[in-house]
């Protein structure tokens, strides 16, 4: 897990502290938090704002309910460097701008998915939306930590494989 | 022990590529004493070296090497820089199969005198038939100790063999069995049996499986008459002023041009790779490339009709456990056009692990739809759909000298475009897919378009005639009477059956031919 909590913060100072509350983040200078504050990431290149954006975007193009936000920053936490900084913060100004045509404070400020995932379709073919999306496939779906989450087990050779272990347990068929 | 060879040696046969027919061919020339060197592009891989996860395993074996793509396949625009998901290591893309090995049926070694003329097909007969292939398929099912051949039993059925077998019967399907598979149910041949592991694509980790990697590879080098030399990519192929070729250069593991003299030269580096090396070989006598005089090296590239369909269940399957290619239904694969096309399609078990299906269920594809169906993915079971696809002269491998490879080497454009009999075939066994496990109460079925190709065949096809294609009934080009082609390119069409074992039987035959025309001094 690469989320770190700001150093000798409590939820109460993370709350106190934040300067801008856009859907269910709350962003401080340098870190992007959960409103529950389970979670935290430091930023160093992008705008908070950036990241926080960033993720609900991650979570509207692969939505999965059972997936806690801390696996969409993972999934996007790469995206905090210096090289792909530029690049991502037009990106998300482009998203911002396409809330806006649609009567939105901002992306985070479009308060239901509904109305995000209808900006996110006017933009899937922008290379922005489709860099995301490409590196969401392996930046979620291959972290290990969720492979449970969907009951997939992965290797099994350690363990001998599945011949004394349920290859064929189907009970129901 | 181990053969090594000098560089002006011009007595060894080279063999381009160590898979199912490099390799094959190797091992069985020098267990008939000839001498040869393999070169290989890939590093030498083994079963404790195999990774079971799926991105990484990709990352160690999958040949990466730049190609670009072009034509109506979704895999141009979703894969545009993967057409062929095929390895680069010694024993090749044998690592990475899944095992079936079935022999074509007797009508598919003459589909142009069965199915008759289609329009925008570019189908012939093959030279060879069912009979003459009969005891090479023999030999060839031993070696690699096939299930349901030579005594041997067929393996167990895992939880997706069993969906896919209860609703296949339902639909009224009567030839549905677990396959015939070079993965051993019983220890044979030095290798033990299938734990139904899963991950059969990313290297067998109990060497259940057959590869040249460590059967026929290792077999023919204790020979030693057998030297392979890995991480090496040939560049061309040269020739004398008499028109016969007289070594290759290539670029070894430092990057540093050689050239390895030869007697022989044999062409077994898959589909894409072996007609581009033809072609990169163009020189002044053959300006077309090697063994081109008929102008179809490169084309009547050929993939399979494939797809999967996998259907979502109300209660667990854990498709993922066990053998990845657990089971087939045969009853499709027969000639029949009232279905509306030529040809057949088998239906075989596959599943592919999350990672993996999230890249290939709808690539591109996003939203609820998309994730709806990757929470059902514990209740899911699949199946990959094998068929017989048309022969196009335009679905063709041509080289690019405005794209360069890490070698400064023109690389390999695919193109490929559906033919209409592919897109009906398709479209049916999506159907019949759908039936199946709606049959056995599926509440949700997922069409996945096809994957980049792992059966890429056609582009030095065989033919009677010089005119119709590269290579004659041993593989030997028509144009040069010492440069072989020893992998699936040299399949005339694909019929409906995976090809490995096909491409397995040709190389031990050829193998027997080269010895004998050698012998003779013929060649």
């Amino acid at each position: 897990m690469t989320t770190t909590t700001p150093r000798g913060l409590s939820r109460r100072e993370l709350i106190s502290r934040s300067l801008v509350a856009g859907g269910s983040f709350l962003v401080g200078t340098s870190w992007v938090t959960g409103q529950s504050a389970a979670w935290a990431v430091e930023v160093t290149a992008l705008r908070p704002e950036t990241m926080a954006t960033l993720v609900q975007m991650a979570r509207d193009i692969y939505p999965h309910d059972r997936i806690a936000d801390e696996f969409y920053v993972v999934a996007v936490k790469g995206y905090d460097t210096a090289e792909q900084a530029g690049m991502v913060e037009a990106g998300i100004a482009a998203l911002d701008a396409a809330a806006q045509g649609k009567g939105h404070a901002s992306y985070l400020g479009a308060g239901w998915e509904r109305d995000r995932v209808e900006i996110l379709r006017g933009m899937e073919e922008s290379p922005f939306f489709q860099t995301v999306r490409g590196g969401l496939v392996t930046g979620l779906y291959n972290q290990k930590a969720i492979w449970p989450l969907f009951g997939y087990e992965g290797e099994s050779f350690s363990l001998g494989g599945y011949i004394d272990r349920g290859f064929n347990d189907i009970n129901w068929l | 022990m181990v053969a090594k060879y000098d560089l002006n040696d011009d007595s060894v046969v080279v063999i381009i590529g160590t898979g199912a027919g490099g390799g094959t061919l190797a091992n069985e020339l020098a267990q008939k004493g000839i001498k040869v060197v393999a070169l290989e592009a890939g590093g030498r891989y083994l079963p404790q070296d195999y990774i079971n996860d799926e991105w990484d395993s990709f990352g160690q074996l999958a040949w990466l090497d730049t190609r670009t793509t072009s034509g109506d396949w979704r895999v141009a625009r979703d894969f545009s820089g993967l057409p062929a998901w095929i390895v680069k290591a010694v024993g090749g893309t044998t690592t990475h199969w899944a095992g079936a090995s079935l022999r074509f049926q007797p009508h598919e070694w003459k589909a142009l005198t069965n199915y008759g003329r289609v329009d925008g097909a570019n189908l012939i007969d093959w030279p060879i038939d069912a009979e003459e292939m009969d005891p090479w398929y023999t030999l060839a099912e031993a070696k690699m100790g096939v299930t349901r051949t030579n005594g041997l039993p067929g393996l167990p059925g895992n939880n997706n063999y069993l969906v896919l077998e209860k609703g296949a019967q339902a639909v009224g399907y009567k030839e549905v069995h677990t396959g015939r598979m070079a993965i051993n149910s019983i220890d044979y041949g030095d290798r033990m049996s299938c734990q139904q592991t899963g991950f059969c694509f990313q290297g067998c980790k109990w060497g259940a499986k057959w590869s040249t990697a460590y059967t026929e590879i290792p077999l023919g080098e204790e020979t030693g008459n057998l030297e392979v030399r890995e991480r090496v990519h040939v560049a061309r192929i040269e020739h004398d002023d008499a028109g016969k070729v007289t070594g290759v250069v290539y670029f070894d593991a430092e990057g540093q041009e050689q050239r390895q003299a030869a007697r022989i030269v044999c062409v077994a580096g898959n589909s894409i790779e072996s007609p581009r090396l033809l072609l990169n070989s163009a020189s002044a006598m053959f300006p077309d490339g090697l063994a081109n005089s008929s102008g179809q090296v490169g084309r009547n590239y050929m993939r399979h009709v494939t797809g999967s369909v996998y259907g979502v269940f109300d209660k667990p399957v854990k498709m993922w456990r066990g053998t990845t290619m657990a089971g087939i239904v045969q009853d499709e694969a027969r000639h029949d056009p009232s279905r509306g096309f030529v040809g057949g399609f088998e239906l075989e078990t596959l599943s592919l692990g999350l990672p993996f299906m999230a890249a290939f269920l709808n690539p591109g594809g996003w939203g609820r739809e998309f994730t709806s169906a990757l929470d059902s993915y514990e209740r899911m079971a699949g199946m990959w759909i094998v068929g017989e696809d048309m022969p196009q002269e335009t679905n063709r491998i041509t080289v690019n000298a405005d794209v360069l490879d890490q070698y400064g080497l023109p690389t390999p454009n695919v193109h490929f475009d559906d033919h209409p009999n592919d897109v009906a075939m398709r479209d049916y066994a999506y159907a019949r897919g759908r039936a199946i496990y709606e049959a056995v109460g599926a509440t949700q079925t997922y069409p996945t378009p096809p994957y980049p190709s792992t059966h890429n065949l056609g582009t030095n096809r065989m033919s009677e005639n010089p005119r119709d294609g590269v290579v004659n009934r041993w593989g030997q080009t028509h144009d040069i009477a010492n440069l072989f082609v020893s992998d699936g390119s040299q399949f005339t069409t694909g019929a409906a059956e995976n090809p490995t074992l096909t491409i397995v039987a040709l190389a031990i035959r050829q193998a027997d031919h080269i010895a004998r025309e050698m012998a003779a001094g013929m060649i």
